[in-house]
């Protein structure tokens, strides 16, 4: 592996609150890979979306080294180094799918012709061709956090950090997701962050998995997934998928011996 | 147009109720004319009387009506639309002095509901003085700026809509700053992470966003600029406008062309919600916010 593209070394984020200093993050060391699937798992308040948010320099660490691309979060952000999707796809009400995937690209200053071209480019990525032209609510909630992905793709940033993004959808539609998001991946050989609570999410996308507890917020394990990269969505009912989310569920549960 | 019997029952209840206020009011006027003309009055001749004199305390609903047609219909059925004593004469009148208050006070109200949303200052103490402002009798302050106009030499219409805009900017200032803080963290989170300038934020994201709320404000904002004028056309003595229709009417006991006037001044700020209603589905349903 050469140099990684995010390299956090002792990594303190503390919040002051009126009940006084809240760390979210302590002691937190991590390298993520080119390309590499990297998931978050960890019950409330562990800090993995504080740790992606600071990643994209929507945080500040208060102490410790952060680079993403060798560069600041900061200054990463500006060379568009990654996309970010919310929890909550977070469409504009007021554009059609294709308006708010140019969001970006508006902004960040896209040729009109380029912009066209991209939205197209990326609408067929996330399996959502020829639904340029529909509003938000014409589109169902899977189908809306699919858009919001191709909005994060569609300026072509080198990584990707997700928030939760399924969080808010029926087991049935995540399955499905999971199955493209994989897909997807591995067309773009992007680097992907991936908050979630759900163990099965972790194990069936990652190629490591950073299991975090809470009070202080911490890394307790970190776990490179043995699975292949081919992954059929039965493969979690092997002996290996099982003997993964095992080892997650330790973690976890070793991490909230700390609590009475 | 299943709505429609509600409506109509209602509308019919309140005739039925002025009709009947009717008789009580103006009944001692009548009893005095007939004692003095020594006759005696059965109870439907009063009640005839009633519904039909000529300087009621409370009009009956049809001669209210009679009068609204004879100062508007029928003169434009006799082409002198624009006499002296049109009501369409007083409520263009009326009606110009509130769209240029209305403007002046919609664009008062972003602006300042723009500087509030973006400056600490302005939060702090800008909405205290326009609540203030709000609780100031209208009745109190309208004299003064009249005043203070005329001795720097503005006349006209100017003073009108001034105090129109007074009243209209305030819904604006309110709902714009709901309106331009509608956008969640999470929103404006995504706009930090491609870098978004503040003029990206606004334009893109929390002016239209606003919208919703802009046109709810304007819908209360126009019918505040209507009250506005009228009281406006009341203390300078104007002799145009259904402020002065009313004053007029007061002066001279004409209860029927009061009550015409305040018709007018009702139909027109219907017209005027009404109006801004259509424009608002219009465009939010371009905006693809209908749902």
């Amino acid at each position: 592996m050469t140099k990684p593209v995010i390299e956090a070394r002792n990594l303190d984020l503390t919040f002051q609150t009126n009940d006084g200093p809240v760390h979210a993050l302590k002691g937190v060391s991590l390298d993520i890979g080119k390309g590499e699937f990297v998931s978050f798992i960890g019950p409330s308040g562990c800090g993995k979306t504080t740790f992606l948010r600071a990643i994209a320099a929507l945080e500040h660490p208060t102490a410790g080294t952060l680079t993403v691309n060798g560069m600041t979060p900061d200054e990463a952000r500006r060379e568009r180094a990654y996309g970010y999707v919310f929890q909550a796809a977070g469409l504009y009400p007021w554009r059609t799918i294709a308006g708010n995937i140019k969001l970006p690209l508006e902004i960040m200053g896209f040729q009109k012709s380029e912009q066209d071209k991209r939205v197209a480019d990326v609408l067929k990525l996330v399996d959502l061709d020829g639904f340029g032209k529909k509003f938000p609510w014409q589109l169902s909630g899977g189908m809306q956090q699919r858009a919001s992905i191709a909005r994060a793709l569609a300026f072509d940033a080198d990584i990707l950090l997700m928030d939760e993004p399924f969080g808010a959808l029926d087991e049935i539609v995540r399955d499905h997701l999971n199955e493209q998001l994989l897909a997807l991946w591995a067309r773009t050989e992007k680097t992907i962050g991936f908050v979630t609570h759900s163990i099965p999410e972790a194990v069936y996308l990652s190629t490591k998995i950073v299991v975090m507890s809470p009070r202080p917020g911490r890394i307790t394990d970190v776990i490179e997934s043995t699975l292949p990269r081919e992954r059929p969505l039965d493969i979690r009912d092997t002996p290996e998928f099982l003997k993964l989310a095992h080892r997650v569920r330790e973690g976890l549960r070793a991490g909230h011996a700390y609590d009475d | 147009m299943k709505s429609l019997l509600p409506i109509l029952t209602v509308v019919a209840a309140i005739v039925a109720l002025w009709y009947a206020a009717a008789v009580p009011m103006n009944a001692p006027w009548a009893r005095d004319q007939a004692a003095r003309a020594d006759v005696t009055l059965t109870t439907p001749e009063l009640i005839a009387d009633t519904w039909s004199q000529e300087r009621p305390r409370l009009p009956a609903p049809h001669q209210v009506v009679a009068d609204l047609w004879g100062a508007t219909g029928a003169l434009v059925l006799e082409g002198r639309a624009f006499s002296k004593r049109s009501l369409i004469t007083h409520a263009w009148y009326t009606l110009s002095a509130t769209l240029l208050g209305f403007v002046i006070g919609t664009a008062a109200g972003v602006l300042l509901a723009v500087g509030i949303v973006y400056n600490r200052a302005m939060d702090m103490a800008v909405m205290p003085w326009a609540i203030a402002s709000q609780t100031i009798p209208i009745l109190a302050i309208a004299p003064m700026i009249i005043v203070v106009l005329n001795s720097l030499g503005i006349q006209g219409i100017i003073p009108k809509a001034i105090i129109s805009a007074y009243l209209s900017f305030f819904p604006v200032v309110v709902g714009m700053v709901k309106g331009l803080r509608a956008p969640g963290r999470d929103q404006l989170d995504l706009l930090a992470t491609y870098s978004a300038t503040g003029g990206n934020e606004f334009w893109k994201l929390r002016l239209p966003a606003s919208m919703p709320y802009f046109f709810t404000a304007m819908k209360i904002s126009i019918a505040a600029a209507l009250v506005g004028t009228i009281v406006g056309e009341l203390p300078t003595g104007a002799v145009r406008g259904l402020g002065a229709r009313m004053l007029s009417g007061s002066y001279y006991g004409q209860t029927i062309q009061i009550w015409s006037a305040l018709f007018a001044a009702a139909i027109l700020a219907a017209a005027l919600v009404g109006l801004i209603g259509l424009v608002e589905r219009r465009i939010l349903k371009r905006m693809g916010m209908q749902a």
